[in-house]
């Protein structure tokens, strides 16, 4: 579906189209939310089925259900401290939407919807947003002795407030920069690759033959992909816990 | 009153008093004191809060060469886009077309550098101090 003439086309997967026919098109409802909605749905299915037997000795589903839920808590709890319980909801729904569109996307016929850059940013902004409130919630006025570090020199403020404040503010663009960069990237390797297989294999015999170049190393790649899938999606949830853990212990 | 007989000799023995503060575990290591039930063998499951401080703030990627230098790139890169779009923004405001985008440029370029030091910094104040 890629290398019709002679270009690759790379990005065209990152497209929004609709999907479920009609019904789709009138509501604008694109692929990328029927696989959100698909992505929240295993999650959903995964807890309630897994948390069904309430055997004092966990089955396979159930283990999988406790193990996802212990990750979490002890994510929370371990970086903001015992107050992180409060937060466990949060950061879970979190690291799973994430997970899930990480995952998801290297299925063939599906759609990452985390390769863009608006979901990725949109759930940046939820988060410090989130971070924000919670510390003037706490802190109230305190909070903004945030952007001045105890025991620096008074003389220094003009110069270290707008830094920090800067600094602060360019939080949720790196952390949706990071997570978008990094599966358009491997979508876009693999794409490529993928194409050099198809034109290779279109070449004749030693085609064929050096085509399985290309495709070992997509093999490689799609292992590197489920790495960076879940990796992503635990750097985005930690950095949610770090942020919040500044956010509940100031300075 | 039994309580606090056993934990007054520590700050940690006061809030089971309240019975909804401290975290879980404090309250069951002050109800395994009052039992003289001894702790389980810690480090098995790494439940204990310094096992999992190591990975807290110096790698959150997991330690490969790539990630860290994805990071540090999109640190340095998205504290200098939101300088200068608060520059930009500021000076169409104000009216001072170049000069506090330049300000804001250097700042961005300062924040930047603080986010990666922040990055790279050795974990060992944050943890602590609280």
């Amino acid at each position: 579906m890629a290398a019709e003439g002679k270009a690759i086309d790379a990005l065209g997967q990152f497209q929004l189209e609709h999907a479920l026919g009609v019904v789709g098109r009138s509501v604008n409802f694109t692929q990328a939310n029927l696989f959100m909605v698909i992505g929240g749905a295993i999650v959903l299915a995964i807890l309630v089925a897994g948390a069904r037997p309430r055997a004092v000795v966990p089955g396979r589903l159930q283990a999988l259900a406790e193990l996802c839920y212990e990750f979490i808590l002890k994510m929370c709890t371990d970086q903001i401290g015992p107050e992180g319980r409060r937060y466990f909801p949060f950061v879970f729904t979190l690291f799973f939407f994430v997970l899930m569109g990480n995952l998801l996307g290297l299925l063939p016929y599906s759609f990452t919807y985390t390769s863009h850059i608006a979901v990725t940013f949109g759930l940046a902004l939820l988060v410090i947003v989130t971070v924000t409130v919670v510390s003037v919630r706490i802190h109230g006025m305190h909070f903004f002795a945030y952007f001045f570090p105890p025991g620096a020199p008074k003389i220094l403020a003009p110069l270290i407030i707008p830094v920090e404040v800067i600094s602060y503010l360019s939080r949720p663009l790196s952390l949706s920069v990071r997570l978008f960069a990094n599966m358009v990237a491997g979508h876009v390797m693999l794409k490529v690759f993928a194409t050099f297989v198809i034109m290779m294999a279109g070449a004749g015999t030693i085609g064929v033959i050096g085509a399985a170049g290309p495709l070992a190393l997509n093999v490689v790649l799609i292992g590197f992909e489920l790495l960076v899938a879940f990796l992503q999606a635990y750097v985005f949830a930690l950095l949610t816990c770090i942020y919040l853990h500044d956010a509940v212990h100031l300075h | 009153m039994s309580e606090e007989r056993d934990g007054g000799d520590r700050p940690r023995g006061v809030p089971p008093a309240a019975s909804s503060g401290g975290s879980f575990e404090d309250r069951l290591s002050a109800a395994r004191r009052k039992q003289g039930v001894a702790p389980p063998r810690q480090g098995e499951d790494g439940t204990f809060p310094t096992a999992g401080q190591s990975p807290s703030q110096g790698g959150p990627s997991g330690g490969n060469a790539l990630g860290v230098g994805l990071r540090v790139g999109v640190e340095l890169v998205s504290a200098l886009v939101v300088a200068v779009a608060i520059g930009w923004f500021l000076d169409s405001w104000l009216g001072t077309r170049p000069f506090l985008l330049i300000l804001f440029f250097l700042l961005g370029g300062a924040a930047g550098v603080a986010n990666v030091w922040r990055l790279v910094s050795p974990p060992t104040k944050s943890p602590g101090r609280d």
